[in-house]
C-alpha cells in the first residue's frame, strides 16, 4: 500500500505550538499518578474498611441459643426440663393477610380471632407478640402460610411432669426464662447457661462453610441433681393431701430429711399449685409453709429443754417432778396442764406432754442457756441452704426473756420458727447429737461412709435417753400413739398450738398441730415433720392430725427404701383416750 | 537450567490444584460437621420430650390411679405382709410360714 503522506494535507501541515504536545502528555502522566495514587491509598491505608465491606457479603454471626439445664429428682426423673417453643409477633406496618388468613393463625395459635384482630389494630406499637411459648408444630403451620409480616422467635418452654406436687421446691420460670421461685430462682445463674455466638463464611447456599472465629462459646445451663426422691414425694403429698382434706385445714406442709446425709427427700405444702399453667395464681398456694413460713412450735419444742436439762445435770430421767394441781404460777400468770398429772418422772413429763413439769425444769436453768441451745440447733438463725425467701424464725436474746417468756419458751410458746428449722433440729436426737446440715442437692454418700459430718451439740449418752423417751411419747400412753408404724420403732413429739389472732393474742379456735418425728428409733434414717394448719373438723390435736400422717408417711417411705423392720409385725394399740397435751 | 524450571512450574500447579481441592474437601467436611450438630441438637430435643413423656407415663398418681382403677388392685396392710429373713448367702431359703389369717386377708378378691 502507498503510504499517504499526511504532512502534504493542508490542514495537517498546520505547525502547532510546541508546548501543546506536551501539555498533553504532562496530562495524561499526571492522570495515571493520580489513579497510582488511588490505587495505594485503597491498598494501603483503607483496608479495613474495604475488608469489613467485603465480609459483610459473605461471613455472618451465628447466635447459639443456650439451653436452660434440667432439674432431676434422685432418681433421674425430670422435675423441669426446656423444650423449644417459638413466640409469634406481627410488624403491623408489614403486616399483608387476607381474613381468612388470620382466621387461620387464630386457630392454630388457638386463641379467638377477635383477639388477634384487637392486638394487630395497636395504634401504638409498630411490633405485637400475638402469642407466646407456642409448639414447634403450630409454629411451622404458621410460617407455611408465608403470609407477610408475621415473625417467629425462638425460644424455650419450661414443662414440670410433676406439676403441682413438686411445686414448692422446684418453682418455676416466667417465659422468658427467668426463675421466679424455689430451686429455678435459687440456682437460675447456673441452670441459665450463656448464650454463644460464632462468625462463619457463608457460601452462595447459605451454609456455612468455615468457622472464622469463635467471640463466646456457648455453655448449656448446669443440669441439677436434687436431693428429692419424686416417690417418696408422691408419698408424703397425697398423705397430706388426704388429711388436709379430711380435717378441713386451711393448710398442710411437710418435710421428710435424710438423717444421715442432711438431704431433703421430700418436701409437700397444701394448698399448691400447677406451675405449667399459672393464670389464677395465688398468694396463698405460693407460700411454702415448710420453708418461708414461721409457727410458734409449741410442745415439739420440749425435748431440747429436757435435752439441755439433762446435760447440765438439773435432772435426772428419773427425776420426780411435781406437776400437781395442774396449775402453776409464775408472776401474774398461770400456766397449765390438761389434766393434774400429780407427780411425774421427767421421761413422763415427755411422755404426757407436761407444760408445768417442762417449766418447772426450764426455771431451774439460766435464759442464757436455753437460748444458747435453741440457737446451736438453729433456731433463729439465718438459714445457709440458699432457698430463696427461707426464714430464720425468731428467737429474742435472752436477755430481755421475763421468768414467764422462759416458762413458756421452754414449751414451744413466745418463738418461732420454721417447719423445715424443727426437722433439722430433731436431726440432733436422731444422730447420736449431732446436727447435720442440710442439703437440696443429692449427696454421693458411698455405702461405705453414708454419714455426713455434723456438728455435736449435746453428748452420745443424752441423744440415747432423749430418743428412749421420744419412743415413749409416740407409744401406747404417750401422746401420739397414731405415729406408731407397724415393723418400724418410731419416736416422736406432738405440738399443739393456738394461733395469734388479728388482735395480737391466742384465738380459742385456730390450731395448728404438728407432729416432729424419726425412725427406725434402733438406727434413725429418716426425719419427718407434718404441720397441718387450722384443722377444722372438730379434732385439733397434733396426736390425732399430724401423727396420722407421720405414721403412713414413715411405713411408706421405709418400705420404699429398704429399710428392715427392726420391730415385730404385731396389731399396733392405739388406745381410744390417749392423754392430750396442753395448749 | 529451563528443565528445573519447566519442573518447577508443573510443581507449583501441582501444589496450587491440591490446595484449592484440600480447601474444597475441607469446606465440605465443615458443611458436614455443622449438619451433625444441627442433627445433635434435634436429637437432644427429642430426648428432652422423650424423658419428659416418660416422666408424664409413669406418673406415680397414674399408675395407683390404673392398678387400683382398672386392675382392680390393693395395697396390702400391713397385717397381709409376711417378712421372711434370708439366711446366709449360699443356703437354701427357709420357706416362707403361712400367712397369719386376719379379717384383713377375707376382704381381698
Amino acid at each position: 500500500m502507498k503510504s499517504v503522506r499526511f504532512h502534504a494535507s493542508p490542514v495537517l501541515a498546520v505547525k502547532l505550538p510546541a508546548w501543546r504536545s506536551r501539555a498533553v502528555l504532562c496530562l495524561l502522566f499526571v492522570a495515571f499518578l493520580a489513579l497510582l495514587l488511588r490505587a495505594i491509598y485503597l491498598q494501603a491505608f483503607s483496608t479495613r474498611y474495604l475488608q469489613g465491606q467485603g465480609e459483610q457479603r459473605y461471613m455472618v454471626t451465628l447466635e447459639t441459643a443456650a439451653t436452660r439445664g434440667k432439674i432431676t429428682d434422685r432418681n433421674g426423673d425430670v422435675l423441669a426440663s426446656s423444650i423449644p417453643a417459638y413466640s409469634i409477633g406481627v410488624e403491623i406496618e408489614d403486616l399483608d393477610a387476607t381474613p381468612a388468613e388470620l382466621a387461620d393463625v387464630a386457630r392454630l395459635l388457638e386463641m379467638p380471632l377477635a383477639d388477634v384482630k384487637k392486638k394487630i389494630a395497636d395504634p401504638v406499637r409498630r411490633f405485637v407478640y400475638l402469642k407466646r411459648q407456642v409448639p414447634p408444630l403450630a409454629a411451622q403451620a404458621i410460617g407455611k402460610l408465608g403470609i407477610p409480616g408475621v415473625r417467629q422467635m425462638k425460644e424455650f418452654h419450661r414443662e414440670y411432669p410433676q406439676g403441682e406436687m413438686m411445686a414448692h421446691v422446684v418453682g418455676y420460670t416466667n417465659v422468658d426464662d427467668t426463675g421466679q421461685e424455689g430451686i429455678e430462682l435459687a440456682w437460675q445463674k447456673s441452670l441459665a447457661g450463656l448464650d454463644g455466638s460464632r462468625r462463619v463464611i457463608r457460601n452462595r447456599l447459605n451454609q456455612p462453610i468455615e468457622d472464622v472465629a469463635s467471640i463466646r462459646a456457648p455453655h448449656d445451663g448446669t443440669d441439677l441433681t436434687l436431693s428429692v426422691d419424686s416417690r417418696l414425694q408422691y408419698l408424703a403429698f397425697t398423705e397430706l393431701k388426704k388429711a388436709v382434706d379430711f380435717h378441713h385445714a386451711k393448710a398442710g406442709a411437710i418435710v421428710v430429711l435424710d438423717v444421715r446425709t442432711g438431704e431433703v427427700l421430700a418436701l409437700a405444702n397444701l394448698p399448691t399449685y400447677d406451675p405449667n399453667d399459672r393464670r389464677k395464681l395465688t398468694g396463698e398456694q405460693l407460700r411454702n409453709r415448710v420453708l418461708t413460713d414461721t409457727y410458734e412450735p409449741g410442745s415439739t419444742l420440749k425435748p431440747f429443754t429436757i435435752a439441755l436439762a439433762l446435760e447440765r445435770g438439773v435432772v435426772k430421767p428419773d427425776t420426780v417432778m411435781q406437776t400437781a394441781p395442774g396449775k402453776f404460777t409464775i408472776g401474774p400468770n398461770t400456766i397449765s396442764d390438761t389434766h393434774n398429772h400429780g407427780a411425774i418422772t421427767v421421761e413422763e413429763v415427755i411422755k404426757l406432754s407436761s407444760n408445768i413439769g417442762t417449766a418447772k425444769i426450764a426455771l431451774k436453768m439460766q435464759p442464757q442457756d436455753m437460748w444458747e441451745m435453741y440457737t446451736a440447733v438453729g433456731l433463729g438463725q439465718a438459714p445457709k441452704w440458699g432457698f430463696p425467701g427461707a426464714v430464720a424464725g425468731r428467737v429474742r436474746p435472752f436477755k430481755s426473756w421475763r421468768p414467764i417468756e422462759q416458762a413458756t419458751m421452754s414449751y414451744g410458746y413466745g418463738l418461732s420458727v420454721s417447719l423445715i428449722q424443727i426437722a433439722r433440729a430433731y436431726t440432733m436426737f436422731a444422730r447420736d447429737g449431732e446436727i447435720v446440715p442440710l442439703t437440696f442437692f443429692r449427696t454421693d454418700a458411698t455405702a461405705a461412709s453414708p454419714y455426713v459430718k455434723g456438728t455435736q451439740v449435746i453428748p452420745v449418752a443424752i441423744a440415747r435417753e432423749m430418743r428412749h423417751m421420744l419412743e415413749m411419747a409416740a407409744g401406747p400412753g404417750g401422746t401420739a400413739p397414731k405415729a406408731q408404724v407397724m415393723g418400724y420403732r418410731v419416736a416422736g413429739k406432738t405440738g399443739t398450738a393456738h394461733k395469734v389472732g388479728v388482735h395480737g393474742t391466742y384465738d380459742g379456735n385456730r390450731y395448728v398441730g404438728s407432729f416432729v418425728g424419726f425412725a427406725p428409733v434402733s438406727n434413725p434414717r429418716i426425719v419427718v415433720a407434718v404441720m397441718i394448719d387450722e384443722p377444722s373438723n372438730g379434732i385439733h390435736y397434733g396426736g390425732d392430725v399430724a401423727a396420722p400422717v407421720f405414721s403412713a408417711v414413715v411405713g411408706g417411705v421405709l418400705r420404699t427404701l429398704n429399710v428392715e423392720p427392726d420391730s415385730p409385725i404385731k396389731s399396733l394399740i392405739i388406745p381410744n383416750d390417749s392423754p392430750k397435751e396442753t395448749l | 537450567m529451563t528443565r528445573l524450571s519447566a519442573v518447577f512450574a508443573l510443581l507449583l500447579v501441582l501444589s496450587g490444584l491440591s490446595l484449592v481441592s484440600s480447601q474444597y474437601r475441607a469446606r465440605q467436611l465443615f458443611i458436614d460437621l455443622d449438619r451433625a450438630q444441627i442433627a445433635a441438637r434435634k436429637l437432644d430435643v427429642e430426648w428432652r420430650t422423650l424423658q419428659i413423656d416418660q416422666t408424664n407415663y409413669s406418673k406415680h398418681s397414674l399408675i395407683e390411679t390404673a392398678a387400683e382403677r382398672d386392675l382392680k388392685m390393693q395395697k396390702p396392710s400391713q397385717r397381709r405382709i409376711e417378712y421372711i429373713t434370708l439366711p446366709e448367702h449360699g443356703t437354701t431359703p427357709i420357706e416362707a410360714k403361712t400367712p397369719v389369717k386376719t379379717d384383713d386377708a377375707k376382704a381381698g378378691p
